[in-house]
């Protein structure tokens, strides 16, 4: 499955960088100029270092989702048909991650789909798409 | 005891999706429909939470119209139970019973109903006037029902009149028409008939879950016991699943009016459908209970594997398991019928809640089951949970502790249509009535209703749906029965009049109550009849001891049957409030109230309704509509002292044997409570002193509550307390109030 990561070797968490990543993909996914939108989101730490926070497509979400919105696509990302999102925040509740992001201007919510939108911009070239085996289906 | 930790490992490998399909005869039932009458109407979502429309059918007149909810409605009754209530009050006489045509079933899902953020908030309300108890009876009931009818269009449905033919109500609420089909060749049973039906009245697969049945089966023609199937489509499963309005006989009312089914296709749900006025503070409050789900279930209560079966080895433990009618707490065999074996039984890797956006998610299925009796036999079949209540009613109560058996007598009940805590209070009767040869093998027509004959008890209710033989004196509850069997001359009239658990003609729910003082005034000192809807506090006396003092006891009765009942004015199901609870919640005052939840509920209904309210209003909201029942019980002739009266084995043990068990207890008792000396006294001696301790004690608790709640000590509330909450603004509520002071 195709899976957004990130190098904390390279990322500085934003200390010299405009938070490229989480502009481009509000902007350009998600149609928003704020950041706090953005799929993946990273914190820097008061002591040095810093933690993304993103989607590593381990299906969680669509174990507990009731609607069958959640499904892996053929490159094995969880995609969000939302047709079918009955807007529940299930999968936000339980993302061990909270991987799963919520606008209060929509009812479906939202994660990254590894579309690789914020690997282009990264100055530090701390981010990259890779292929990681799917996890089994965990019982939750 | 320690915790059950679940292994996945276990889990039996069975095929969630395989089953007997029942769809073959599908067109030629179809073909069979004639349309009685049809109407159009413009379909309306809610504002809200309320659509602020009712929907009246008269099934006999084909009478379809509407009525406004009004103002006054929503500030008195709020929804849900509350709506039931008023529309069945302005329907019937005091001289109505249930199978008069002016009685009324109304489902009603109450204005918070329909969001799906929040854990447990599909439910819908039942209300009519019970078979079994000449009173109004109200059910709390999952599935998607009541949530679609509210984004049809209507907040409330009222059924009156009665039919000469079979028909069905269809609500199509995404082309605005109702119609009413004579229905001469549909399937009796639910799980046949839902499935047809669901099918049916899809457009295509896309379709199905937006249909949901309301239905019963064949034993509720010939019973007084019979329930209602409310249906959901699994879509994991890809089946018609069910959860029952069970109590008190509606499943009756409904084959008494000759409705085969009530239909509704309503719009594809979204999150917003409720058009709340904060939707930002239901979002988070339900995001952080999903989180306290995935975060608490696995340690607490492990809903999400074991559904409320999870409580067999607790009850089991701290003596309060029914065994053998009510007679004993425990027995050596639980272990086969507990938890850790229903979650390797029952399939887990799926979803399993009866409205979305439930986390809890409790509504389990044991998939794979082959039939091996009744008309089904063969049939492979998905069976509802089994719930707590089933694994204690079917399995432990009536000695039965063979899981397939236990899963068998479940299938049947619920599509037959009969409530399993009904039918497992009423055979354990039977069962201890043979045991002790007040009934036997020529009374039963053959049956040996022996401790464990789960072929018998099958039989028996084979016998319920085809009304014939014993099956059918059974069906009649465990009131009735009484009186059938004391007027035979069968038995000592005492000794059946204790063992027969039911109270105002209902039976009791599966607790064993004999050693909580609370849970005797939780079952008894009810408007409706011993169930555990209104006050289930056996747990935080027994096993929790939250409530140790005579007054903390006396003051649960009053607060938790007025905070239980609002759940049924709104939606909600009861068990999100404290069958997990926040963390630090045994660090909160009043721990038992679980504060935090009781305040994402005020929240929840601000966030939805607009009305801001805080937690003593909720309270307020719920007293008004818990003593216009109680009046409702005093216009229809009951309501009063005498009738909240209980059967003795549920106060106290009724036989040697049931003393001997816990003789050790009992004689301490007499020590300590009544300040006299056991020693060398018999048996007998020492069970008339309890019988004595134990009936005045419980009559000091009347006492107590009914004062607490603002009642005259003859149960009625008084002209104070009536005007306190409003409801002096109702002059006929007032005037059978007067009639008793």
């Amino acid at each position: 499955m195709k899976q957004l990561v990130i190098d904390f070797q390279k990322c500085d968490a934003g200390r010299n960088c405009n938070h490229e990543c989480e502009l481009e993909c509000a902007i350009k996914v998600f149609k928003v100029d704020d950041p706090a939108q953005a799929a993946l989101q990273i914190k820097a730490y008061e002591d040095g270092g810093g933690q993304a926070i993103l989607c590593d497509q381990c299906g969680d979400c669509v174990v507990v989702c009731p609607s069958e919105a959640l499904k892996r696509n053929k490159l094995g990302v969880v995609m969000i048909d939302k047709q079918l999102c009955v807007g529940c925040y299930m999968c936000i509740g339980f993302c061990e991650k909270d991987a799963f992001m919520r606008n209060p201007d929509w009812i479906v919510p939202h994660k990254c789909t590894s579309c690789g939108i914020c690997v282009k911009v990264c100055p530090h070239g701390a981010l990259s798409i890779v292929d990681a085996p799917e996890p089994a289906v965990r019982i939750i | 005891m320690s915790q059950l930790v679940f292994d996945p490992s276990k889990v039996m490998a069975i095929d969630y999706t395989q089953r007997t399909e029942y769809l073959e005869g599908l067109e030629a039932i179809q073909a069979a429909h004639k349309v009685l009458k049809e109407i159009t109407y413009t379909p309306s979502l809610p504002d809200k939470g309320y659509t602020n429309r009712t929907l009246y059918v008269n099934v006999g007149s084909l009478e379809i119209t509407e009525k406004p909810v009004t103002q006054q409605m929503k500030d008195v009754f709020i929804g849900g139970r509350g709506f039931g209530l008023y529309h069945l009050w302005n329907a019937v006489k005091p001289t109505t019973r249930w199978n008069d045509p002016e009685n009324e079933i109304i489902i009603s899902p109450g204005p918070v109903a329909g969001m799906t953020q929040y854990a447990g908030t599909g439910k819908s309300l039942v209300v009519s006037l019970s078979p079994q108890t000449d009173i109004p009876i109200d059910s709390n009931v999952g599935g998607f029902y009541g949530p679609l009818l509210k984004f049809s269009g209507f907040d409330a449905l009222e059924l009156q009149g009665k039919s000469d033919k079979d028909i069905i109500l269809f609500i199509d609420g995404v082309k605005g028409l109702i119609r009413i089909e004579e229905a001469p060749k549909d399937p009796v049973d639910s799980h046949v008939l839902a499935e047809v039906l669901t099918h049916m009245y899809a457009e295509n697969e896309k379709d199905l879950p937006n249909i949901s049945v309301v239905s019963t089966g064949a034993a509720a023609e010939h019973s007084l016991i019979g329930m209602l199937n409310f249906s959901f489509y699994d879509r994991r499963r890809k089946c018609v699943r069910f959860k029952q309005a069970g109590r008190g006989g509606i499943g009756t009312v409904f084959r008494d009016k000759r409705i085969r089914a009530l239909v509704v296709r309503g719009p594809k749900v979204a999150g917003d459908l409720n058009h709340p006025v904060d939707p930002e503070t239901i979002a988070k409050t339900g995001i952080k209970y999903h989180k306290e789900i995935r975060e608490n279930d696995g340690s607490q209560c492990m809903m999400r594997r074991n559904g409320t079966a999870h409580i067999v080895e607790i009850m089991d433990a701290y003596d309060l398991l029914p065994v053998h009618n009510f007679q004993y707490g425990s027995h050596p065999d639980v272990h086969k019928i507990d938890s850790s074996y229903w979650q390797q039984r029952c399939t887990q890797h799926t979803v399993d809640g009866c409205w979305y956006g439930c986390s809890m998610a409790c509504a389990k299925g044991a998939d794979g089951l082959v039939l091996k009796t009744g008309p089904y036999q063969g049939d492979m079949v998905t069976v509802d949970g089994p719930e707590y209540e089933n694994a204690a009613g079917l399995g432990s109560n009536c000695g039965v502790f063979n899981p397939d058996y236990l899963l068998e007598l479940n299938f049947y009940c619920d599509t037959y249509g009969i409530c399993t805590i009904t039918y497992g209070t009423l055979t354990a009767f039977v069962m201890e009535c043979y045991q002790r040869g007040i009934l036997n093998k020529e009374r039963t027509g053959g049956l040996e209703m022996t401790w464990g004959n789960a072929e018998a008890d099958l039989e028996m209710m084979h016998q319920m749906a085809r009304g014939e033989g014993f099956g059918k004196i059974a069906g009649l509850g465990v009131k009735k029965m009484k009186e059938y069997f004391i007027a035979k001359g069968w038995g000592d009239p005492q000794l059946i009049n204790d063992i027969g658990m039911e109270n105002k003609g209902l039976e009791y729910s599966q607790y064993m109550s004999k050693e909580s003082l609370a849970q005797q005034g939780g079952y008894a000192l009810t408007n409706k009849g011993p169930q555990h809807d209104e006050a289930w506090l056996i747990f935080m006396d027994m096993v929790n001891k939250q409530i140790p003092t005579f007054e903390d006891k006396a003051e649960a009765l009053y607060y938790f049957p007025l905070f239980r009942t609002w759940f049924g004015l709104n939606g909600f199901c009861k068990l999100p409030w404290n069958d997990v609870v926040p963390a630090n919640n045994s660090e909160q005052p009043e721990a038992h109230k679980v504060p935090e939840h009781v305040q994402n509920y005020v929240d929840l209904f601000s966030a939805t309704t607009g009305v801001k309210i805080d937690k003593e209003d909720l309270i307020m909201q719920s007293a008004r509509v818990y003593n216009f029942q109680r009046v409702f019980n005093i216009r229809m002739g009951k309501g009063l002292r005498l009738h909240d009266a209980a059967p003795y084995r549920s106060l106290g043990p009724v036989t040697k044997e049931e003393y001997e068990s816990r003789a050790e207890r009992y004689d301490q008792q007499i020590l300590t409570e009544m300040g006299l000396d056991p020693a060398g006294k018999s048996t007998e001696e020492k069970m008339a002193l309890h019988r004595e301790w134990r009936t005045g004690r419980f009559s000091q608790l009347m006492d107590s509550v009914y004062t607490r709640r603002g009642w005259t000590l003859d149960g009625v509330p008084t002209l104070a307390r009536l005007k306190e909450l409003g409801l002096d603004a109702f002059p006929e509520v007032v005037e059978v109030v007067k009639q008793h002071l």
